[in-house]
C-alpha cells in the first residue's frame, strides 16, 4: 500500500468546502508537487494529510508502517515566529520531540539527530544564533532541518520558498531534491512551477478538487500544464 | 531593615508565597506572551474576583472556591478562542467582565465592599493565614514541577502548534495544561497582587527578559530571576514606605523593564 492514501476526502472550514472529493495516493520515495491558484485548496489538502483538519467526508489512510509521528512538516511561517526568541538548535531539536515518547527530556539520540539535520542543511555554524535574526533563506533551512528531525519517510512542505530570493530558493530546492534522492517522499505546495517541475516526478493540480494528477511529462502535455506554461487554450482547468 | 522585615511572621509567610508565585507567573508568562495569550491572566483574575465574592458571601474559603472556578474558566476561554467564532481577546473580555459584574452584584447584595473584597481587588499579601500558605506553597510546587517536566513540549507548542500537532504531539493537551497552570497561578497571585494587578506579574518579567535574551531557555530563566528580584524589591519598598505591596511590585517590574530595554538597545543595537 502507499505511504498515504486519500479516499474521496472533502475538507473545509466552518461553512466553506475548500477541497472536495480528493482521491490520491502518495508512494514511498516519490516527489509530488501540488500546484494551483490561491484559494484552490492546496494548503488545506496538506492540512488534511497531516490530520490538522478532519475530513468532512472520506478517509486519510496511512500505510507501509507509517505512523503519525513519522511525518515531517514544513509550514508557512507565522508572524509570531518571526519575533520568537529561540536559538536555531532549540528550534531544530523540537523536531525530535515526537520520538521522545513519554520521556520528558531529549536523549543523546535526539541530540545527535538534530546535529545531523543541521549538518545536512548546512546550518551547523548557526547553531547558537537567534532564529529571528536569520535571513529568510536561513530560517527556512532551520524549519526544514526541524522537519527532517521528525521524519525519514514523508515530508510535506507548504510553499517553502515563499518570500525567498531566486538564489536562496534554488538552494532550498536543491536541498529538497537531495533529501528526496535519499529516499524521503516529498509532497510540496509551490507557486514556483518551473523550478518545482524540474525536480518533481508527479504533479497534482488543485482547483477545489483534483483537476489533474500524473507525471510531469503528462502534465506538460495536459491543458492545465500548457496553460501555466503560457499557451491559453480551450478546456483548461483554469478557465472553468 | 531586612532583618526587621523577617522578624515578622506575616512577612516571612508573604515572602515565601510571593517568591513561589512570582516564579510560576514568570515561567508561564513567557509562553503566554509569545502565544499572544497575555491578557488571559487578566481575564482569569476577574473570574477569580467573581468567584471569591461569591465565596465570601457564602462564608466559604475563598481560595478553595476560586481555584476550581478559574480552572473551569480557563478551559472555557481556550475553547472559545479555538472556535474562531469569537476571537481570543474578545472572548477574554466577555468572560472577565461578566464575572466581574456577578462579583460586584453579589458583594453589594451581601453587605457591600468589606475589607476582604478590597484586599482581593488590590492585594493583601500580609493578611494570609497558615492554611493559605500551605495551599499556595503546595500548588506552586505542583506548577513548577509540571512546567519543568513538560518544558520541551511547552516550547514546541508555543513555537509552532501546527507543526507539533502534525508530527504527532498532542498539542491540545499541552494547551490545556498551560491554561490549568495559569489558572492556578492567577488565583494564588491574586492574593498578593490583587485582581487588577496580577497580569503584570505574568507579562512584565517575560517582556523584560525578551529585550535582552535570544534563546528561549535563557528568556525563561531570566524572566524567573527578574520576577523574584522585583518581588523582593517591591516588598522591601512597600514595607519601608508603607505602600501597597502589589503596586510596589508592579513599579519594580516597570523599572526593571525600562532598564532591560536600555541594556537591550545598547548591547544589541535594537530599539
Amino acid at each position: 500500500m502507499a505511504l498515504l492514501k486519500l479516499e474521496g476526502v472533502s475538507l473545509g472550514y466552518e461553512h466553506l468546502i475548500a477541497a472536495q472529493d480528493v482521491s490520491l495516493s502518495i508512494e514511498a520515495g516519490e516527489y509530488l508537487v501540488v500546484v494551483g491558484e490561491n484559494g484552490s485548496g492546496k494548503s488545506t489538502l496538506i492540512k488534511g494529510m497531516l490530520g490538522l483538519l478532519h475530513p468532512r467526508k472520506g478517509k486519510v489512510l496511512m500505510g507501509e508502517g507509517l505512523k503519525k509521528n513519522q511525518i515531517g512538516y514544513m509550514p508557512q511561517q507565522s508572524a509570531m515566529q518571526r519575533d520568537f526568541p529561540a536559538s536555531v538548535y532549540e528550534v531544530v531539536l523540537s523536531g525530535c520531540l515526537n520520538r521522545c515518547g513519554l520521556k520528558p527530556f531529549y536523549g543523546g539520540r535526539a541530540r545527535t539527530r538534530a546535529q545531523y539535520a543541521m549538518e545536512r542543511l548546512g546550518i551547523r555554524a548557526l547553531k547558537d544564533e537567534c532564529y529571528r535574526e536569520l535571513s529568510g533563506g536561513q530560517q527556512q533551512r532551520v524549519l526544514l532541518a526541524r522537519a527532517l528531525c521528525a521524519t525519514e519517510k514523508l515530508l510535506l512542505l507548504d510553499e517553502p520558498t515563499a518570500g525567498l530570493d531566486p538564489m536562496a530558493s534554488q538552494e532550498l530546492y536543491n536541498l529538497i531534491r537531495s533529501l528526496n534522492e535519499e529516499g524521503v517522499a516529498i509532497v510540496m505546495v509551490s507557486h514556483d512551477i518551473g523550478a518545482a517541475l524540474h525536480d518533481a516526478n508527479r504533479v497534482l493540480c488543485m482547483h477545489k478538487t483534483v483537476s489533474f494528477v500524473g507525471t510531469v511529462e503528462e502534465y506538460m502535455k495536459s491543458d492545465c500544464g500548457r496553460f501555466l506554461w503560457g499557451c491559453r487554450e480551450e478546456g483548461c482547468c483554469h478557465d472553468r | 531593615m531586612i532583618a526587621e522585615m523577617l522578624s515578622y511572621g506575616f512577612m516571612c509567610r508573604a515572602l515565601v508565597v510571593g517568591t513561589l508565585v512570582s516564579l510560576c507567573a514568570a515561567l508561564l508568562g513567557v509562553s503566554l506572551v509569545l502565544k499572544r495569550y497575555a491578557m488571559i491572566g487578566d481575564g482569569l483574575s476577574h473570574v477569580g474576583f467573581g468567584a471569591l465574592s461569591v465565596a465570601l458571601a457564602m462564608n466559604l474559603s475563598p481560595l478553595k472556591v476560586s481555584v476550581p472556578v478559574v480552572v473551569l474558566a480557563a478551559f472555557g476561554l481556550l475553547r472559545l478562542s479555538e472556535s474562531q467564532r469569537i476571537k481570543g481577546d474578545s472572548a477574554i473580555a466577555l468572560i472577565s467582565t461578566s464575572s466581574m459584574a456577578i462579583g460586584v452584584i453579589v458583594t453589594s447584595l451581601s453587605g457591600g465592599m468589606n475589607v476582604d473584597v478590597y484586599g482581593y481587588m488590590f492585594g493583601s499579601i500580609l493578611s494570609m493565614n497558615m492554611e493559605d500558605v500551605y495551599l499556595s506553597v503546595g500548588l506552586s510546587a505542583v506548577v513548577l514541577f509540571l512546567f519543568f517536566l513538560f518544558y520541551h513540549r511547552i516550547f514546541a507548542v508555543t513555537f509552532d502548534e501546527n507543526f507539533a500537532r502534525a508530527t504527532g504531539i498532542r498539542a491540545d493537551r499541552y494547551n490545556i495544561l498551560l491554561a490549568l497552570l495559569t489558572a492556578v497561578t492567577v488565583v494564588l497571585g491574586m492574593r498578593m497582587m490583587g485582581t487588577l494587578l496580577i497580569s503584570s506579574l505574568i507579562i512584565f518579567p517575560a517582556l523584560s527578559a525578551m529585550r535582552v535574551f535570544k534563546r528561549f531557555l535563557w528568556v525563561v530563566l531570566c524572566a524567573a530571576l527578574i520576577s523574584v528580584l522585583c518581588f523582593f524589591a517591591g516588598m522591601t519598598v512597600s514595607f519601608s514606605l508603607s505602600i501597597p505591596t502589589g503596586a510596589s511590585v508592579v513599579i519594580a517590574n516597570l523599572t526593571c523593564y525600562l532598564l532591560m530595554s536600555l541594556v537591550g538597545t545598547i548591547t544589541l543595537g535594537r530599539g
